[in-house]
C-alpha cells in the first residue's frame, strides 16, 4: 500500500478544520473595530502555537511508536517534575501557580501532563503480565492518575485535576472491575442528592432504600444480604455527611455558588450567575443561522467573560447559530469516534490504551466545556480542545494527535 | 475489555449536547430579546417640533435651545465644587447627591447632572467647562413663545407620564407631549414622526458603533407648521382690556367659524412653563383656586346666560308661532307670573312692549309671557319643552361644540325629564320654570356657546363648528370645520331679532357700545350668581355679559364677553366688546376715554369681598 494513503488524512483534516474554526472565532471574540491590532496580536500568538504544533506532528511521523513505549516512564516523570517545578519557577496568574513564563510565552505544564499520563497508563497496562482486573495492577494505574491530579489540585487548579481523573474511563473500557464504575455513579448521585435536599433527607432515603432491599427479599436471601447492605449503607451515609461537610466547610463560596446556580438554588444573574446567563443568552440568541460573522452583539459588547478561551463556543453559537454549533459538535464527534475506532485496530495494548487516552481527553474536555457553556455542568474553567485560545492546550493536543497519527500509520506497516 | 463503552459514551454526549443546543437555539425564543436588551440601544432621532403662527402669519411658538449638563463619572477629576455649585445655584449636598446617583446609574455612560439650563446660565458655564473634565453640555430643544398672552389657547408641552406611555405606544420615557391647548390637539402634526437608530453597546453601556451598520434605522418625518385662526394682536388687546378683571372674551368670524380670539383672565405668560422653574410655577398656578389660572373661562366657564338668552327664546317663539312680532305685552315694572310671585323689570310701569322693544329694553315681563306661551301652548308642556330643547340644541347648546381644543364644557339645557324629576306628577308648567325665559334658571352656557349664538344670529340661521386652526402648512383643514350647521329656526325670523339687537346699541341698554360708522348688534346681560362662603349660599355681584356681532349686514365678527361680578352688561362687557369690534374692524380705537376706562378699570376690590371674611354688600 502506498505509504501516503496509509496516513490518517481525515483526522489531520478534522484537526485543521477545528483549529481553523477556533482561530476565526477567537478573532471575532477579541475583535474591536477601533483597534484591530488587539485581534491581530491574539491571532499571531495562536498561529505560532499552531505552527509549532504542526512541526511536532510532522516530526513525530518519523519516530517509531516503540520509542514512546520505551521512554513513556521518563516522559511521565518529566511531566511530574515540571508540575513540581512550578513551586519554584512558576508564575502565579489569578491565584493559581500553573504557569511557566518564558520570554513572552507562558506554558502550562499540566496540559502536557495529560500526554504524560496517557503514555504512562498505556505503558503500565501494556506491560507483560499486567491485568487490569487485578487489584495490584489497577492500584498502580490509580497511582499514575492520582499523582499529577494531586499536584494540580495543589496549584490550585481543580479543573485540570478532574480532567486527569477522567482517565478512569479508559481503565473502565480496559476492563476495570465494574464495581468502581457503579460506585462512582452511586457517589455522584449521592453528591447531587445531598446538595439538592441536604444531608438529612439523603440519610433518610438511604435508610429507607436499604430497609426495602432487605425486607422485600425472601427470608433466606434477606439474611445473606443483611450485612453487605448495612455496610454499603454506612459507607453511603458517611459519604453523604462528608459531602455536606466538605461543601459547607472546605469549599469556598464561589464553588458553592457554581453548584447552587446549576441546581437552581440561586438566580443572581448579575453576580455569580452572570457568566452562565450571558453565555446562554449569546448562544440562544444565535438562533438557526446566527447573526453573522463579526456581527454578534453579545460578542461585540464583551458581555461573555473569557470568550476567546473557555467560552469560545458562545461565539460560534451567536454568530453561526444552530448550524455552526452542530457542525462543530459533529466534527468533534467524528474525530473522537474515529480515534476510538483506530484504537481497537491497534495490535499492541500500549497503542490502544494511548489512543483511548487521547479520545478520553477529547471526550472529557468537550463534555465539561460544552456542558458548562450550555449550563448543564457547574462552571469549571477548562478550554475547548483545539478551538480555545491558549498555546499549551493546542500544543498538548497536537502532540496527542502527532503520536496518534504515527500509531495509525504504523499499525498497517 | 469493554470495546463499546467509548462509542456509546461519545454517542450519548453528542445526543445530549445536540438536544440542549436545539432547545436553546431553535425552540426557545426568549434569548433573542434578552440579547437585544443587553447590547442594542435604541436611540430616537426627533424632528424639530412644528412652529405655530397666527392668522396673519405672526410667529407664536418656535423652539429654543436648552442645555443639559452631562457627566461621565469615570472621567471626573477633582474639581472646584464650590464654583460649580454657585454657577448652577445648587447646594453642595444637592450636587453630591446628583453625582452619587449618576455613579450609581453607570460609571462609564453619561447621565444628566442638571437639566434645562437656560441660555444665560449656559453662557457663564460654557466658558468654564474646561475646569470640569468628565462633564459636557448637551443641547436640546424646548418651546419658545413669542407672545405673553394666549397661554390658554396654545397650551404647553411636558414630559410624558406613565399613563401616556401605557396608552400610546409611540411614546417612551423622557419624551415630550402636547399637554394642553392646540399643542395637544395638533400633537401629531406638530411633533412629526421620530426616527430610530440602533446602536451597539458593550457591557459597560458604552456605545461602540451602529448596530448592523444602521440597516434597521429609520429617518424622522418632519413636523408641520400650524397656522391658527386667532389674531394675536386682538388677543393681546382683549387680554389688556380684561386686566384686573376675571372673565372671558371669545370672538368668531361668522362666515368661517374661525375663532379670532379666546381670552380668559387672569392669565399667565406661556413662557413661564418653559425651563427649570417650570414645576414650581406650574404648582403655583394650579393651586391658586381663586384666580384659577389654568381654568379657561372662555371655554370652560359655565354661566347662566342671562338676558342674551332672551333672543333665543324670541326665535323659538317666532318659529313655533306663539307670538307675532307686532304683539305687545304690558309691563308694570314687572309682573306677577303666579300668586305672590313677582318678577321685577326695569321698564317704567305701564309700558307696552313689542318684540323689538322687548329686546332692546330687555323686558323681563315680555319674555316671561313669551316663554310661558312656548311652554304652555296647547297645555302640552312636556312636548313643548322638548321642542324648545331641540331648537336650542341646534344652536350647539347643551353639548360640546366640537372645536379643536381639549378643554370645554357642554353647558346645560333642561328638558321634560329633568323637570319631571324635580316636580313629579306633572306639577310644573311654564310659570314654574319661568326663570329660563330670562336666561337664569337651569340653563348653563359657556362664553364660546354665547359667541356661537351671536355668530348664528349674525349668519341668520347657521354656523360652522368654531375652530382654532386655519391651516396646516397651507392647505389641509378638517372638513368638519367647513360644513354648515343649520339651526331649526327659519331664516326670516332672524330679521326681527337682528333688528332688535341693532336697537339695543342704537337706543337700548348698550348705547355705550355704539361705534360711529359701524352698525353693531348686541344684547346685554346681567347674571345673578351665587357662591358658597363657609358653606352658606351667598349671592355675589352680578356678572356683566354682552353678545354682539358687527357690522349688521355681512358681519365680520361675532363675540361674547363676560366679566365676572361686573354688575350689569352695559358697564363692562358691552364697552369691551365694542372696543374689540372697533379694533378688529378699523384697526385703531378712536374712543380713547372708553378704552382708558376699560384698561384701567379693576374689579379686584369686588373679588376681595369673598375672601375678606366680613359681611359685604353686592351690586354697589
Amino acid at each position: 500500500m502506498n505509504k501516503y494513503l496509509r496516513f490518517d488524512w481525515v483526522s489531520l483534516f478534522l484537526y485543521l478544520i477545528l483549529v481553523g474554526i477556533g482561530l476565526a472565532n477567537i478573532y471575532s471574540a477579541v475583535y474591536d473595530a477601533e483597534n484591530t491590532a488587539i485581534a491581530t496580536s491574539f491571532m499571531q500568538k495562536q498561529l505560532i502555537s499552531l505552527g509549532i504544533g504542526l512541526i511536532l506532528i510532522f516530526l513525530f511521523q518519523f519516530i517509531d511508536v516503540k520509542f514512546f513505549e520505551r521512554y513513556a516512564s521518563i516522559l511521565f516523570l518529566v511531566s511530574i517534575m515540571s508540575l513540581l517545578g512550578l513551586w519554584v519557577f512558576g508564575t502565579e496568574v489569578s491565584g493559581a501557580r500553573s504557569w511557566y513564563t518564558i520570554g513572552g510565552f507562558s506554558l502550562q505544564p499540566s496540559e502536557f501532563a495529560k500526554v504524560g499520563v496517557a503514555l504512562a497508563l498505556a505503558k503500565h497496562l501494556g506491560g507483560f503480565n499486567t491485568q487490569i482486573s487485578k487489584p495490584r495492577d489497577y492500584m498502580g494505574a490509580f497511582v499514575i492518575m492520582a499523582i499529577p491530579a494531586l499536584l494540580t489540585i495543589l496549584q490550585p487548579d481543580p479543573g485540570t485535576a478532574i480532567i486527569l481523573l477522567g482517565f478512569f474511563l479508559v481503565l473502565h473500557a480496559e476492563g476495570l472491575p465494574v464495581f468502581f464504575f457503579y460506585a462512582i455513579l452511586c457517589l455522584l448521585g449521592l453528591f447531587i442528592l445531598t446538595l439538592l435536599i441536604g444531608s438529612f433527607g439523603t440519610l433518610i432515603i438511604i435508610s429507607v432504600l436499604a430497609t426495602l432491599i432487605v425486607v422485600l427479599q425472601k427470608k433466606r436471601i434477606a439474611k445473606k444480604l443483611l450485612r453487605p447492605v448495612i455496610l454499603i449503607g454506612i459507607v453511603c451515609a458517611a459519604f453523604t455527611l462528608s459531602v455536606s461537610y466538605i461543601f459547607e466547610n472546605v469549599f469556598e463560596q464561589r464553588h458553592r455558588d457554581r453548584f447552587n446556580i446549576l441546581l437552581g438554588k440561586e438566580v443572581d444573574m448579575r453576580g455569580v450567575g452572570y457568566n452562565i446567563n450571558q453565555s446562554q443568552i449569546a448562544i440562544g440568541s444565535g438562533g438557526g443561522f446566527g447573526k453573522g460573522y463579526l456581527q454578534g452583539t453579545q460578542t461585540k459588547g464583551g458581555f461573555v467573560p473569557e470568550q476567546q478561551t473557555d467560552y469560545i463556543f458562545t461565539t460560534v453559537g451567536e454568530e453561526w447559530g444552530f448550524f455552526g454549533t452542530v457542525v462543530v459538535l459533529g466534527l468533534f464527534t467524528i474525530l473522537m469516534l474515529r480515534i476510538v475506532k483506530t484504537a481497537y485496530k491497534q495490535k499492541t495494548t500500549f497503542s490502544r490504551v494511548f489512543c483511548l487516552g487521547f479520545a478520553c481527553m477529547l471526550f472529557i474536555h468537550v463534555a465539561i466545556n460544552l456542558g458548562m457553556v450550555l449550563g448543564l455542568v457547574p462552571t469549571i474553567g477548562i478550554p475547548l480542545p483545539l478551538m480555545s485560545y491558549g498555546g499549551s492546550s493546542l500544543l498538548a493536543f497536537s502532540i496527542f494527535l502527532g503520536i496518534y497519527l504515527r500509531m495509525y500509520y504504523q499499525r498497517i506497516q | 475489555m469493554r470495546t463499546r463503552f467509548f462509542t456509546i459514551a461519545i454517542g450519548l454526549l453528542s445526543l445530549v449536547l445536540f438536544l440542549r443546543l436545539f432547545n436553546l437555539q431553535i425552540l426557545s425564543d426568549e434569548y433573542g430579546n434578552l440579547s437585544l436588551k443587553n447590547s442594542v440601544l435604541k436611540q430616537y432621532v426627533y424632528p424639530e417640533r412644528g412652529y405655530v403662527f397666527d392668522r396673519n402669519g405672526t410667529l407664536l411658538i418656535s423652539n429654543q435651545p436648552m442645555y443639559d449638563l452631562m457627566v461621565i463619572p469615570k472621567n471626573l477629576k477633582v474639581f472646584d465644587t464650590l464654583d460649580l455649585c454657585e454657577m448652577l445655584r445648587l447646594t453642595k449636598v444637592e450636587l453630591e447627591d446628583r453625582l452619587y446617583k449618576a455613579k450609581r446609574y453607570s460609571l462609564r455612560a453619561p447621565s444628566v447632572l442638571l437639566n434645562q439650563i437656560s441660555k444665560q446660565d449656559y453662557a457663564v458655564l460654557q466658558e468654564k467647562m474646561w475646569k470640569f473634565p468628565g462633564m459636557y453640555i448637551q443641547r436640546k430643544s424646548v418651546r419658545q413663545y413669542h407672545t405673553n398672552v394666549a397661554s390658554n389657547i396654545l397650551g404647553y408641552i411636558s414630559e410624558v407620564n406613565n399613563y401616556d406611555i401605557q396608552t400610546n405606544p409611540y411614546y417612551v420615557k423622557g419624551e415630550l407631549i402636547g399637554r394642553q391647548g392646540v399643542e395637544k390637539t395638533y400633537e401629531k402634526i406638530l411633533r412629526g414622526k421620530k426616527g430610530v437608530s440602533y446602536l451597539q453597546r458593550d457591557k459597560f453601556n458604552r456605545i461602540i458603533g451602529p448596530y448592523k451598520n444602521g440597516m434597521l434605522d429609520t429617518l424622522p418625518t418632519a413636523a408641520q407648521d400650524l397656522t391658527l385662526s386667532i389674531d394675536i394682536a386682538l388677543q393681546e388687546y382683549g387680554t389688556a382690556l380684561l386686566a384686573n378683571k376675571r372673565g372671558g372674551i371669545l370672538a368668531i368670524e361668522p362666515n368661517t367659524g374661525e375663532i379670532l380670539m379666546s381670552v380668559s383672565t387672569p392669565t399667565y405668560d406661556p413662557n413661564a412653563l418653559v425651563g427649570r422653574e417650570r414645576s414650581t410655577l406650574f404648582e403655583a398656578l394650579k393651586k391658586d383656586t381663586l384666580n384659577r389660572y389654568l381654568f379657561d373661562r372662555s371655554l370652560q366657564g359655565q354661566y347662566a346666560p342671562g338676558s342674551p338668552f332672551k333672543v333665543l327664546n324670541a326665535l323659538v317663539a317666532l318659529e313655533e308661532g306663539v307670538v307675532d312680532p307686532k304683539m305687545s305685552f304690558k309691563c308694570y315694572g314687572g309682573h306677577y307670573y303666579a300668586r305672590n310671585q313677582f318678577m321685577a323689570c326695569k321698564c317704567s310701569p305701564g309700558s307696552k312692549n313689542t318684540l323689538n322693544k322687548g329686546i332692546y329694553r330687555s323686558c323681563n315681563t315680555y319674555f316671561s309671557n313669551v316663554y310661558r306661551r312656548i311652554i304652555d301652548k296647547d297645555n302640552a308642556v312636556e312636548e313643548n319643552i322638548n321642542n324648545w330643547h331641540n331648537h336650542l340644541r341646534s344652536f350647539g347648546l347643551g353639548n360640546y361644540l366640537g372645536y379643536d381644543h381639549p378643554v370645554g364644557q357642554p353647558g346645560y339645557v333642561p328638558n321634560a325629564n329633568f323637570y319631571n324629576l324635580w316636580y313629579p306628577n306633572q306639577r310644573w308648567r311654564g310659570a314654574t320654570i319661568v326663570s329660563n325665559a330670562i336666561g337664569q334658571g337651569e340653563i348653563l352656557m359657556t362664553p364660546i356657546q354665547l359667541a356661537n349664538v351671536a355668530t348664528t344670529i349674525a349668519n341668520r340661521g347657521y354656523f360652522f363648528t368654531p375652530h382654532f386652526v386655519r391651516g396646516v402648512q397651507g392647505d389641509f383643514i378638517d372638513p368638519k370645520y367647513k360644513t354648515k350647521r343649520t339651526t331649526t329656526i327659519s331664516k326670516e325670523h332672524f330679521t326681527h331679532v337682528v333688528e332688535g339687537m341693532a336697537d339695543v346699541v342704537r337706543r337700548g341698554t348698550a348705547r355705550v357700545a355704539a361705534i360711529p360708522g359701524i352698525e353693531v348688534c348686541g344684547k346685554t346681560g346681567t347674571i345673578e350668581n351665587f357662591t358658597k362662603i363657609d358653606g352658606v349660599r351667598t349671592q355675589l355681584t352680578d356678572h356683566s355679559v354682552f353678545i354682539a356681532f358687527a357690522p349688521k349686514d355681512n358681519p365680520k365678527i361675532a363675540l361674547a364677553v363676560i366679566v365676572e361680578n361686573g354688575y350689569w352688561g352695559g358697564r363692562w362687557a358691552a364697552p369691551i366688546a365694542s372696543l374689540v369690534i372697533e379694533k378688529y374692524l378699523k384697526g385703531t380705537v378712536k374712543r380713547k376715554w372708553l378704552e382708558q376706562r376699560m384698561l384701567n378699570g379693576s374689579l379686584e376690590a369686588e373679588y376681595a369681598k369673598v375672601t375678606s371674611n366680613k359681611p359685604f354688600e353686592i351690586n354697589e
